[in-house]
């Protein structure tokens, strides 16, 4: 196990550089000089830019740049946005919030996703399966900010079952309708996964033989179907973390929540492009981070993967 | 893990008595018939499912639709604007009612479809293409070329395209047009249909008639495109069809997020995001460009969908 954790974090090493040295050649690819654009339409005097290059290390080769800002990804310093605060107390401010969100839509998600599938995997090709799978079709194609559009509308403005945006507090309550919507662009992966495995799971010989020592039906599908079905449907956690990301962004941005994924979203429509990349280099480690704790917990429980070369 | 060792589930073998095998069944069996193979097998299943001509019929609706707008309406989408008409409601010319700008709303839609359907065939054609070829070589070959390209593959996986894309459009924000924006979607989303034809091709690599064909002395090259890709192509071409689906989506997203297409393109992610502060007065102008694409691209889900379905044995089973 010692080892699986050692060769797992090893091999996210030149992950890590390929995808910080990928976003750094983008900004640095950026046409138009950074530090005149600080000054707007103002002209700097000649001593002033020749200071700031130095302070940026703009006169050193690209290489050297790189490994400039891999340090500070490393160390953890990401910046300053153009508010002037720095990008670690704006994110400290906004993961809580963010994280919050995300854990509501995931739970939301689990508990919805999991029943239905398992329903329209037990009901195979009756009417409770057909309509779950035009439903999960129909939830896989609505691009996230429709759903958020028409629930912002729907649920919170015509019917006024919640507040249609959160602001400052984001508490539970307020952040169940973006929780919701978020839930809602991840649970036709998990319906259709869950109902796949089920079927899958029914047809093996340990739960034929679950059925015929007496067990009830309730017991077998509880502890010998669910259970094993739902090994597939953990491991696309760690693929939902990116649509997550992303959806957070949107939804946070139209919901007005004041995480992370709003922030982003502010900083992309203002054209704050450094706050973009600090944002989008913190949520990739994040990204980063989670699949592969993901991996080890997904090692923990299925010996299997441990020992394959 | 070698695949030699999984028992055939159920597996029941009944063998009948030679008296009861009728030999002259199996001699009447004509050998210039038409012979079977997976595309015809998942041709016969597909002809009879009706979901399946219904996505055929929109997608061809949406192509006709996006090739020749002029078709379908008369009314100029972008000129003959009224301010007068601001958010206003239906009428027998404009069906769909008017945008903020008084523009015509159906008018807008049927333009706007070029837009999303050319970035949605600009990515697959990059990144499917890219995809297919880095991930066939990287199966093919094997060795150091495989880890090489699929560590590379990884690199481009880790980052969310959407994130990715973001970052790009912000970088190339005053040269955007569809070209721009399907390279920023297609760049990171190569790595999926790389991953799916490396697999494909290692399972196909090591079967028997590829066995066969080395030892009749085939070339590799030979045996790559005559026996290995036909062979593994199938599974690559439904995650494209989905990956179409994902990428007039994500086009729309970064519209709407302001660093897709530019604001005077029309496109059905530029209309959604003009309209979202009218929200509340005019749920119209909103409502319908999204109906529009989330026809669209539930038309492509269900394609692929449907092509899985026919083409791979163990779903067939499944329904």
């Amino acid at each position: 196990m010692v080892f699986y954790v050692i060769r797992r974090i090893l091999q996210a090493i030149p992950v890590l550089i390929g995808t910080t040295f990928l976003i750094y050649f983008l900004v640095f690819a950026m046409p138009g000089d950074p530090v005149a654009a600080l000054f707007g339409d103002k002209q700097p005097n000649a001593e002033l830019l020749k200071a700031l290059r130095e302070q940026y290390h703009l006169n050193e080769p690209f290489i050297v740049q790189y490994l400039y800002y891999l340090r500070d990804v490393v160390t953890g310093n990401f910046g300053t946005s153009f508010s002037g605060q720095s990008v670690n107390a704006v994110l400290a401010d906004t993961i809580p919030v963010t994280a919050r969100l995300a854990l509501m839509a995931v739970i939301i998600e689990m508990i919805v996703g999991v029943a239905i599938g398992l329903v329209a995997g037990l009901r195979k090709g009756k009417l409770f399966d057909l309509s779950s799978l035009v439903v999960s079709l129909l939830f896989l194609s609505v691009p996230i900010f429709v759903i958020a559009f028409i629930g912002q509308f729907g649920l919170g403005f015509k019917l006024g079952l919640f507040p249609t945006t959160v602001g400052a507090d984001a508490s539970i309550p307020r952040l169940l309708l973006p929780a919701i919507v978020l839930a809602a662009s991840l649970v036709a992966v998990n319906i259709r996964l869950t109902r796949g495995s089920v079927i899958e799971t029914l047809g093996n010989d340990f739960v034929r033989t679950a059925f015929s020592k007496g067990l009830s039906r309730g017991r077998v599908i509880r502890v010998h179907v669910l259970r094993n079905s739902l090994i597939p449907v953990t491991t696309q956690l760690g693929a939902d973390f990116g649509i997550l990301l992303v959806g957070a962004t949107v939804t946070e941005g139209i919901f007005n929540v004041p995480g992370v994924g709003q922030t982003l979203y502010q900083a992309i429509i203002r054209g704050e492009r450094p706050t973009v990349v600090s944002f989008v280099t913190v949520m990739v480690l994040f990204y980063l981070v989670v699949n592969i704790v993901i991996d080890l917990v997904y090692a923990v429980l299925d010996p299997r993967i441990r020992y394959v070369k | 893990m070698s695949s030699n060792t999984v028992p055939r589930r159920s597996a029941e073998h009944f063998v009948a008595p030679v008296s009861e095998t009728p030999v002259a069944a199996i001699d009447q069996v004509k050998l210039d018939d038409k012979r079977s193979n997976l595309w015809t097998d998942a041709w016969r299943d597909l002809r009879h499912r009706p979901l399946f001509w219904v996505s055929v019929a929109f997608i061809l609706l949406f192509i006709v639709v996006a090739i020749a707008p002029g078709l379908f309406t008369q009314v100029p989408p972008n000129s003959q604007c009224v301010l007068g008409n601001s958010n206003g409601a239906p009428t027998a010319e404009h069906i769909l009612g008017y945008t903020k700008q008084g523009c015509d709303v159906f008018s807008r839609i049927v333009h706007g479809a070029g837009a999303s359907l050319s970035v949605g065939f600009l990515v697959i054609a990059m990144s499917g293409i890219t995809g297919a070829l880095l991930g066939s070589i990287a199966g093919f070959f094997g060795g150091w070329v495989d880890s090489v390209l699929m560590r590379l593959g990884d690199i481009f996986f880790s980052i969310p395209y959407i994130l990715a894309a973001v970052v790009i459009m912000s970088v190339f924000a005053a040269y955007v047009n569809v070209f721009v924006i399907a390279l920023a979607i297609g760049a990171f989303t190569w790595p999926s249909t790389a991953r799916v034809m490396r697999s494909e091709v290692l399972r196909v690599k090591n079967s028997d008639f590829v066995m066969a064909g080395t030892a009749l002395g085939q070339s590799r090259i030979a045996l790559m495109f005559k026996h290995v890709l036909p062979n593994a192509i199938a599974p690559v071409i439904v995650v494209t069809t989905l990956s179409l689906a994902a990428a007039i989506t994500a086009e729309a997203t970064l519209s709407f997020l302001g660093v897709g297409l530019p604001a005077g393109v029309m496109s059905w992610g530029n209309d959604i995001s003009d309209a979202q502060t009218d929200l509340r007065s005019n749920p119209a102008t909103l409502i319908y460009p999204s109906i529009a694409l989330t026809i669209t691209v539930l038309s492509f889900v269900i394609f692929g969908e449907m092509l899985r379905e026919s083409l791979d044995p163990k779903a067939r089973a499944q329904r």
